[in-house]
């Protein structure tokens, strides 16, 4: 069974018609993956899903429809968020950014230093002054804090070195774990580790939905959808 | 000596009503993105709401300037709480509107103080102990002075302790750097904006009070005068820092006061606007931008 329907998703920002009629599922439990190339709505789809563009269309989670709910009140229904660039807050210390993302009685402060211990050591050490890697972690740390059934996760390993996006594809699958993962990715070798399902983007609207094994195994196949050259895409482990 | 540190005290004064105006306007436009031109009215009914309390409790002018104050400061809050449920919520991110709609109340709430209470002057409930001087190193400064730097550093204090030791602190500085990523960790932060509005009209109020004891009278155009400085100071120490508003509002002070004095009177306005001019060029985000600390 689907555990977030989205159906017919329109997204105009400015004179731009960014997703026209964005349809898909995603099933309960692993990674589904958000593929496509640059521009073609990716980070739209995940902010629309969120409330945090003005969006036409359905989306539901569990059956209970998000469409006309706040973000806040979205977040509160067990979706937590991950944003491309982090969006951590600069003047808050890595304590103070945990603090705020805390919405009931019990964070699981445990999980977070498990799985990013450096998090523990940096408390009070703002987040502005973190490295790009680092600030991923806060961002994760923020939406692995609390249970929710979703995660949607945008750009995790984005600008990072080899070594930390082995580090943040571990966290992704420990994520994984507790709850469904909506995964916006550019890394396939990243997909093909984590992810389960993919469905791609293009011009605004689903070109392709499926197995992630079936897309990423077959080279000509993610040429046509997705602009990449080279052949079988290995998992990055 | 005598005459410069009068004229630091009586600036540092001046500063401290600059300030307890600006923190508010500056934490509102921080957090919300609203430039509130009817925070000056916050002031002006604040400072009418003391007087005319005052008039009508007994006791000495003690009393009626505590009493006052308190009827004052509480109508301030529940005034600019209302402003934001009422009128600034259904125009959220519609900054135009907002604009045009705080405008239209600075000027609605002005008339009415006029047609309530008149355009004369009147004259404010002041204790003879802070109309007294204290003598130090020659010059004999006003006791009031005193009282509005001190109101304005313990207001200083309570905001900083506010806004780093609660959760509400906690988001009004995270939503003042990125509103809506506070929303998407599912914190409801027009809840925030209320409070923030509450406490700037509070602050607001309580400049209006003081500044009824600085000048001993209130007047309709009160507000409307001090929030011009308010706002240079705003900008000048950067919107939604609460240091850099203090700084800013002690900068502004001094520099009105010694400039009409040493330079030549009504110079002191000019020399602000020239301060603002070369903040503007050299730090364009003010002293200390877009962090509310």
């Amino acid at each position: 069974m689907a555990l977030i329907e989205v159906r017919d998703l329109n997204v105009h920002l400015g004179e731009s018609h960014v997703l026209q009629g964005v349809s898909f599922e995603v099933p309960e439990g692993g990674v589904t993956a958000l593929l496509g190339r640059n521009g073609v709505g990716k980070t739209t789809t995940l902010r629309a899903l969120m409330g945090l563009v003005p969006r036409r269309g359905t989306v539901t989670l569990a059956g209970a429809d998000l469409t006309r709910e706040p973000t806040h009140m979205i977040v509160r229904r067990g979706v937590g968020y991950v944003p491309e660039d982090r969006d951590v807050f600069a003047g808050l210390t890595v304590d103070e950014n945990l603090r705020l993302a805390e919405r009931n009685g019990s964070p699981r402060y445990e999980l977070v230093y498990e799985l990013f211990p450096e998090l523990k050591t940096r408390g009070g050490q703002r987040a502005g002054t973190l490295s790009g890697g680092q600030q991923q972690m806060v961002g994760i740390a923020r939406a692995l804090l609390n249970e929710n059934s979703v995660l949607l996760v945008d750009e995790p390993t984005k600008g990072l070195a080899p070594l930390l996006v082995t580090e943040v594809a571990a966290a992704l699958e420990r994520a994984a774990e507790l709850s469904t993962v909506l995964l916006v990715e550019q890394n396939l070798a990243v997909v093909a580790r984590v992810a389960q399902q993919v469905v791609v983007l293009d011009g605004g609207r689903v070109v392709h939905a499926g197995g992630a094994k079936e897309l990423l195994g077959d080279p000509e196949r993610v040429r046509a959808l997705l602009g990449v050259h080279g052949g079988q895409v290995r998992s990055d482990r | 000596m005598s005459t410069f540190i009068l004229l630091t005290v009586t600036g540092l004064g001046l500063g401290a009503m600059y300030f307890l105006i600006a923190s508010g306007l500056s934490l509102i436009y921080g957090l919300m993105g609203v430039l509130n031109f009817a925070h000056g009215a916050f002031l002006t009914v604040g400072a009418y709401v003391t007087w005319w309390t005052g008039t009508h409790v007994g006791g000495g002018p003690g009393i009626k300037l505590l009493v006052g104050a308190l009827a004052g400061l509480a109508v301030g809050a529940i005034l600019a709480a209302l402003v934001e449920l009422v009128l600034i919520r259904p125009l959220y991110q519609r900054h135009i509107e907002q604009v045009l709609v705080t405008v239209g109340l600075a000027l609605a709430l002005g008339a009415l103080v006029e047609a309530i209470w008149g355009f004369d002057a009147r004259p404010f409930p002041v204790p003879a102990w802070l109309v007294d001087t204290t003598t130090i190193f020659g010059a004999r400064i006003p006791n009031d002075r005193f009282l509005e730097i001190g109101v304005a550093l313990a207001v200083l204090l309570a905001l900083t302790a506010f806004l780093r030791y609660t959760r509400y602190g906690l988001i009004i500085r995270a939503g003042v750097e990125n509103r809506a990523m506070v929303t998407a960790l599912g914190i409801d932060v027009r809840k925030a904006f209320t409070l923030v509005f509450a406490l700037g009209g509070t602050a607001a109020a309580l400049a209006g009070v003081l500044s009824g004891v600085y000048f001993g009278a209130v007047d309709p155009g009160r507000g409307t005068s001090l929030l011009i400085f308010a706002f240079i100071v705003v900008v000048i120490g950067g919107f939604g820092s609460i240091g850099g508003t203090a700084i800013a509002a002690v900068i502004v002070g001094l520099i009105q006061q010694y400039a009409n004095y040493y330079a030549s009177s009504g110079l002191g306005d000019l020399a602000v606007v020239l301060l603002l001019a070369l903040v503007l060029l050299a730090r364009p985000g003010g002293l200390a931008p877009k962090v509310a600390h």
